[in-house]
């Protein structure tokens, strides 16, 4: 039925939004953006007490209907009924923090001015109780003729009155005498009058209980402990713990090709399914254990509240490149990898500092270029000790933190400035977290994470098998058939352009697959070196013993250095390039991170192999 | 000039009335909105540990300003 009821959940950032849109919705949620801004919509539904479904609209944070922000410009537009995709919400439940309820109630009252019933939800009622605060949320309701429901949101305590509120056949519109005056001044004035006698404060200055915490986790050197184990806690469990699941899951897809192996008869159709579909999802499905690991340490520090601590030690290391503490996030979830990275940059107001956050996260070590490091690492230094094999891999990392920073740095002075924005951070209180909501919000990524990567990554592999595949040649011999092939073609093509790099057609090739993504160069090292069934310690000894025309070894130090630092900056990812096509909303900005970030790395890559030149021999 | 000090220059634990601001529209506005009114009461809480931002208590909120941004609004 289409009168199903709409309506707008609308509330100033950490008021619990998110967590009262769960309580309503549960897993009948849908995550989208809105077409031509990057600000995500969610949508969901529920039921009423008549067993009535209804819609809601989980509208971006805004601290008024003033826009400032793109995420304000959507919740302006789409609660005046302006934006064409989403239709004029019915009613709008608005959401308050009983702490701060002067200046929450700065877009309530807007809210209210807009000709729609409303029903006011005051959250955090227990947190306020703590601080001595008591609201008379009768008399507020008796003031403004609309449903006026204590809620604490996380416990799911008003939830009740809010289903009994909701439920009502006819939704009041509020008695409130629209603020005319823009002046914030003259509306807090208005406020003031309204909350008067509303709003109980026990006089005692009573210390929070966020600052017993704050003590300990901003403390100057404390708070840098604090936030050193918890970075290292993270990358422990993505590199080591994440290994048994990415195993599991690794073997699982192995197991399911030998099955389809075992069943059907040799030929191209076995080889597409095997290689080409089980091996392209397989090689998606391995990262997703990072995403989840990854999305649970994000989801408990800005659940609990911590995330805005972290901003705020941050945002002096980052500010002067010209990205604020928010960036920080991002950047270190592209260390796992850049899709959940860019992801992340959701959280950022300013759209300038998402697109700079976004351009750069690419260059950030992400956890693909791990094998294709490892395998190099090994060519290049064949009798070197396990610490000098760790040291070149922490150079690598090193390189990317300065790559980073330098491009950000370069993004932020070249790309038009929007009028110099205010950077304010707001502290919510700290809050024991919600490990329901963590989990749906690992659920939701996880999902996103396998849809939008997977159809890419699968069909590209498609693509790839079928250009190592045909055209078919008659030799039995799995490199010759490579070389014959359309992948083997297109290697020799671009010999003459990567030969001052120092590679040669083979490598070409790796190059090219990789542009898909970056560990499918260790697999298709393998197909080129050895044939398919290949053992990976077994193509290093091939690799070793390749050598050139002139009979030197082709994996020496220079090349191999050469060819580490053209994978620390290359673009060789796709799924990046569609998500932030999809994030930035333009070919532009994903065809230029492309260009500037393998531009860079053929320059880069150029630079070592010629200068590696005038050292090494 | 009256109103020379700044929030940039509180200590941890002052309290102090807003004043004026010199911000571009949009940021004064929106400092207004989340309560840095003139005449409204700021507590400085603490700095970053790095020195910036300053955490500043208005209103019952928390909110971290950048030390240029503090020092354009003054006190009464």
């Amino acid at each position: 039925m289409s009168s199903d009821r709409t309506f707008a959940l609308v509330g100033n950032p950490n008021t619990g939004k998110t967590t009262l849109f769960n309580a309503l919705t549960g897993l009948r949620q849908k995550v989208a953006n809105y077409p031509g801004v990057t600000v995500e919509k969610k949508v969901g539904t529920g039921r009423d007490r008549h067993g009535a479904a209804f819609t809601v609209i989980d509208l971006p944070g805004a601290y008024s209907l003033d826009a400032k922000s793109p995420d304000e410009e959507v919740t302006r537009a789409v609660l005046r009924g302006e934006r064409p995709d989403t239709p004029q919400p019915d009613a709008v439940i608005c959401l308050v923090d009983a702490v701060n309820l002067e200046r929450h109630f700065y877009l309530a009252t807007q809210v209210m001015e807009l000709g729609l019933p409303v029903i006011v939800v005051i959250n955090k009622t227990d947190e306020a109780e703590e601080r001595g605060i008591t609201i008379a949320a009768k008399r507020l309701e008796e003031r403004l003729g609309v449903s006026v429901v204590p809620m604490q949101a996380n416990e799911r305590v008003g939830m009740e009155a809010l289903q009994v509120a909701l439920s009502a056949s006819d939704l009041a519109q509020p008695q409130w005498t629209a603020v005319e005056d823009g002046d914030p001044a003259t509306r807090y004035t208005a406020i003031e009058t309204l909350l008067e006698g509303t709003v109980a404060r026990s006089e005692e200055d009573r210390q929070t209980p966020s600052d017993k915490w704050d003590r300990v986790l901003v403390h100057p050197i404390l708070g840098w402990v604090v936030l050193l184990s918890i970075v290292g806690g993270l990358f422990f469990t993505l590199f080591s713990l994440a290994g048994y699941p990415m195993d599991l899951i690794d073997g699982t897809f192995g197991w399911l090709g030998e099955q389809v192996e075992a069943r059907m008869a040799e030929g191209d159709l076995r080889a597409l399914i095997t290689e080409g579909i089980i091996g392209g999802v397989g090689g998606v499905v391995i990262f997703l254990p990072q995403i989840l690991i990854l999305f649970f340490f994000i989801g408990l520090m800005e659940n609990t509240g911590y995330l805005a601590r972290v901003s705020f030690m941050m945002d002096r290391l980052m500010s002067g490149v010209g990205l604020n503490g928010k960036a920080f996030v991002p950047v270190l979830s592209s260390y796992a990898c850049a899709i959940p990275g860019i992801m992340a940059t959701r959280t950022m107001e300013s759209a300038r500092d998402r697109l700079i956050t976004t351009l750069i996260a690419p260059i950030t070590s992400c956890s693909a270029r791990l094998p294709v490091y490892v395998m190099l690492i090994a060519l290049m230094l064949p009798v070197g000790t396990a610490g000098q094999k760790a040291l070149v891999m922490i150079g690598l990392y090193v390189l990317s933190i300065i790559g980073v920073y330098t491009f950000a740095w370069v993004f932020n002075r070249t790309l038009e400035k929007s009028e110099k924005t205010l950077m304010v951070l707001e502290l919510p209180s700290y809050q024991r977290p919600s490990w329901r909501e963590i989990t749906l919000q690992m659920y939701e990524r996880g999902k996103i994470f396998l849809r939008r990567a997977g159809t890419v990554i699968l069909g590209l592999s498609i693509v790839l098998w079928a250009m190592t595949t045909y055209p078919k040649s008659d030799s039995e011999d799995g490199s010759e058939q490579l070389a014959y092939s359309a992948a083997g073609r297109l290697g020799k093509t671009i010999e003459p352009v990567i030969e001052p790099l120092g590679y040669d057609w083979k490598m070409g090739i790796g190059l090219v697959a990789s542009f898909a993504a970056r560990e499918v160069f260790v697999s298709t090292m393998s197909i080129i070196y050895l044939g398919e069934e290949a053992e990976e310690d077994s193509v290093r000894d091939r690799m070793a013993e390749e050598t050139r025309a002139d009979g030197k070894p082709a994996y020496d130090v220079r090349t191999c250095l050469s060819l580490l630092v053209f994978y620390v900056f290359a673009m060789q990812c796709l799924s990046t390039v569609a998500v932030t096509r999809r994030e930035t909303n333009s070919w532009r900005w994903a065809i230029l991170q492309v260009v500037y970030l393998t531009g860079f790395a053929y320059l880069a890559a150029l630079a070592t192999y010629q200068i590696g030149g005038f050292f090494l021999s | 000039m009256t109103d020379s000090r700044h929030l940039g220059q509180l200590t941890a634990g002052e309290v102090a009335a807003v004043g004026g601001m010199d911000l571009p529209e949009t940021a004064a506005g929106r400092l207004r909105e989340m309560g840095f009114l003139t005449g409204a009461s700021v507590r400085m809480v603490r700095r970053a540990p790095l020195g910036c931002p300053i955490e500043f208590e208005v209103g019952g909120a928390r909110l971290a300003l950048r030390q240029a941004d503090a020092a354009q609004i003054f006190v009464q």
